[in-house]
């Protein structure tokens, strides 16, 4: 891919010049302590205001790695795809309409390449705000509980989130490519994203879906069953998409 | 819970949070910092919508740019200039033409922006690319850079068949657009850096290949800066800097000098005109006083047709029609009126011309025109200032041409090419 280190380069320097590394993995930080603090901490919080006061009953179950693990996940997972949509929304469509993706593309450089560079980019950008988030958050869980989490599995399940974000990167960029419209290109993520809820409710299709990873098994250490299909599934989609965003791409007008 | 376990919960998360909003709130009240919308409202987003307002802050409402930093813009010597140019390739003798089309075509829909369009530009020409508003410069300089993919028709740049982008054409071409835009958030030598590596050049290579660019567009000084903060004038020259990295074959440039003030058109031009030799340029513009100046063969295309092409010389010779200029003297009420309505009765008159002060008549035969004006003026009873045939200028063949050519039925004129000095790239 003719240009590919170099343009790489020029986007990793975007994410820092511009601030988004920083506010991505201040993001990530911020809740990757807030998911064990919220496990830990919330029946103790729901006792102290007295749940008879206001003539409810809370039903909180008690702390546990279970529960810390799900927290963290779901912290993690919602507002990662927050962060990746961000990222991959105007990826595209601002350089097409501020007239810099048609000045690059009259360099040596190929078009595949100009994706390829943005989308590792945004990649490496959502891995440093993972291993930040995760390895906070790990902090948390082994300084509020008694035990941690097996290290071969917690790994496992913030690459397995890490990999989802990056699906999602994948796909809004497709429609950032696509549509010509960074708002356009976050709607197609999101309804992605409601699509991909829904659809993984059904049987035989549903644990295809990224969002039925058994990433909360695996940080446990059980026993996920088999789940080669889905992943290597997973693990193709992100350079399917790259395939769908290059062919929309090739000969895009700029 | 006891002190410790607050501490640890609570402070981490709020400083953490106050960190977040106050980089955020710094950031956008910087003095010159630009945001897509209204700064108090993106305040009030950043305050409150909770950790997710400083994030969509960072990712949709910070503009790159900043506000306009002024200076910065010198004009290298003419003679710095030169002495750049002279250690850079030159085109070698060659009857190569830099830029040929054949029948080009382009529509979008059921628009024809540009109609079969067949054109030789030598190499070695510095090439204006006329037309009015519309006319189809900008969609054949997209054709031609490859950004745009023809319809129909074939072409060649330096050689190489156009379509796509990338490759070998990149490799040969130079193009600046008509409103260049860059990263807001690079510097300009980080630019052309950017734009070096895309080319191949890396280390001492770049490192002198930059200055030199940056010299030649008088941009030294202000190459440190951010170009968020660059005025249109300071994009223009950086632009044609970027343009002139790969030291270019061909040179395709779009309006070059549109949004120049006096003095930087003056030192664009002077660049262009040095070019002459290392470079084929391909030049769109309106401005015809610039095209007179540094251009030596044109092309005038209207409505997407190509009305006419050739050397200036040639086309001022075939297509200027003789015109005489007449001034009256002040105080003549409706002087001006009565000179017109005098001339304009005449069959050898084929257009009069009024201006504020003067009427300027367009003749078809300057060998009966000439020896009737004046007695035309004398029973008029309109005293004159000034009489005199004026020299044409590429403005009224320009004029002249895009009148008659309307939606053109004739196939476009060919002037043979005689005087030049045909040059490939050494």
């Amino acid at each position: 891919m003719m240009g590919f280190r170099v343009l790489l380069i020029k986007e990793l320097r975007e994410q820092i010049r511009t601030n988004r590394l920083v506010a991505v993995a201040a993001v990530f930080v911020l809740f990757g302590i807030i998911g064990p603090l919220t496990d830990r901490y919330m029946k103790v919080l729901f006792d102290a205001i007295g749940s008879e006061s206001v003539g409810m009953t809370f039903q909180v179950p008690p702390p546990s790695l279970a529960g810390a693990s799900a927290q963290i996940l779901k912290n993690l997972s919602q507002f990662g795809i927050i962060c990746a949509l961000l990222l991959a929304m105007g990826s595209v469509a601002w350089e097409k309409e501020r007239g810099t993706a048609g000045m690059i593309m009259t360099k040596p450089a190929s078009r595949a390449a100009f994706l390829a560079a943005k989308l590792v980019a945004i990649s490496i950008n959502l891995g440093v705000a993972v291993i930040l988030g995760c390895g906070v958050a790990y902090v948390y869980v082994v300084l509020l509980y008694p035990e941690a989490f097996p290290i071969g599995g917690y790994v496992a399940m913030c690459v397995l989130l890490w990999w989802t974000l990056v699906i999602f990167a994948a796909i809004t960029m497709l429609g950032s490519t696509v549509t010509r419209s960074a708002i356009a290109a976050a709607g197609i993520g999101l309804v992605t994203l409601l699509v991909v809820g829904i659809v993984g409710a059904l049987p035989v299709i549903g644990p295809y879906m990224p969002s039925s990873l058994p990433a909360s098994d695996l940080v446990l250490g059980k026993d996920p069953g088999w789940f080669l299909g889905p992943l290597l599934f997973n693990i193709a989609l992100v350079p399917a998409l790259f395939g769908v965003t290059w062919l929309a791409f090739r000969h895009q007008e700029l | 819970m006891d002190a410790a376990t607050i501490a640890l919960v609570v402070v981490p998360l709020l400083l953490l949070q106050l960190g977040l909003m106050l980089f955020a709130l710094y950031d956008l009240f910087q003095e010159d910092r630009r945001v897509r919308g209204d700064k108090i409202i993106w305040a009030l987003v950043i305050a409150f919508a909770n950790v997710i307002g400083p994030l969509i802050y960072f990712f949709v409402g910070r503009d790159d740019s900043r506000g306009v930093e002024t200076g910065g813009v010198s004009a290298a010597p003419s003679a710095s200039i030169a002495g750049i140019l002279a250690t850079w390739p030159t085109l070698s003798e060659s009857t190569d033409a830099a830029v040929a089309t054949t029948g080009l075509t382009k529509r979008y829909g059921g628009i024809v922006a540009l109609d079969h369009l067949t054109l030789t530009v030598p190499s070695g020409s510095i090439f204006g690319f006329l037309g009015p508003n519309g006319a189809g410069k900008t969609t054949t300089l997209r054709l031609l850079t490859g950004l745009a993919t023809a319809t129909a028709g074939t072409g060649t740049v330096a050689g190489v068949r156009i379509g796509g982008t990338g490759g070998e054409l990149a490799r040969n071409i130079g193009y600046l657009d008509q409103d260049p835009r860059f990263y807001g958030w690079m510097r300009g030598r980080e630019l052309l850096n950017l734009v070096g590596e895309l080319h191949g050049l890396h280390g001492a290579a770049l490192r002198q290949r930059v200055g030199e660019v940056l010299e030649i567009v008088g941009m030294t000084e202000a190459a440190h800066r951010r170009i968020g903060g660059y005025s249109g004038g300071m994009r223009q020259r950086l632009g044609i800097g970027q343009a002139l990295i790969n030291q270019p074959r061909v040179l395709f440039l779009d309006e070059p000098v549109s949004s120049l003030d006096p003095e930087g058109r003056r030192d664009v031009l002077e660049i262009i005109s040095r070019l002459r030799g290392t470079a084929t340029v391909f030049m769109s513009t309106h401005i015809l006083n610039d095209v007179e100046r540094v251009c030596d063969r044109v092309a005038i295309l209207n409505l997407g047709h190509l009305v006419v092409e050739g050397p200036i010389d040639e086309l001022l010779d075939r297509y200027a029609q003789p015109i005489y200029e007449l001034e009256p003297e002040p105080q003549q009420p409706g002087s001006i009126e009565r000179l017109a309505g005098v001339l304009r009765g005449q069959a050898w008159a084929r257009e009069v011309r009024t201006m504020p002060d003067t009427v300027r008549v367009f003749v078809n035969d300057p060998s009966v025109a000439g020896p009737a004006i004046l007695p035309l003026v004398i029973s008029s009873g309109v005293n004159l200032v000034r009489y005199e045939r004026a020299r044409p200028s590429l403005e009224d063949v320009f004029l002249r041409l895009v009148a008659e050519s309307g939606p053109p039925i004739a196939p476009p004129v060919e002037i043979p090419v005689t005087g030049l000095d045909g040059r490939g790239h050494r």
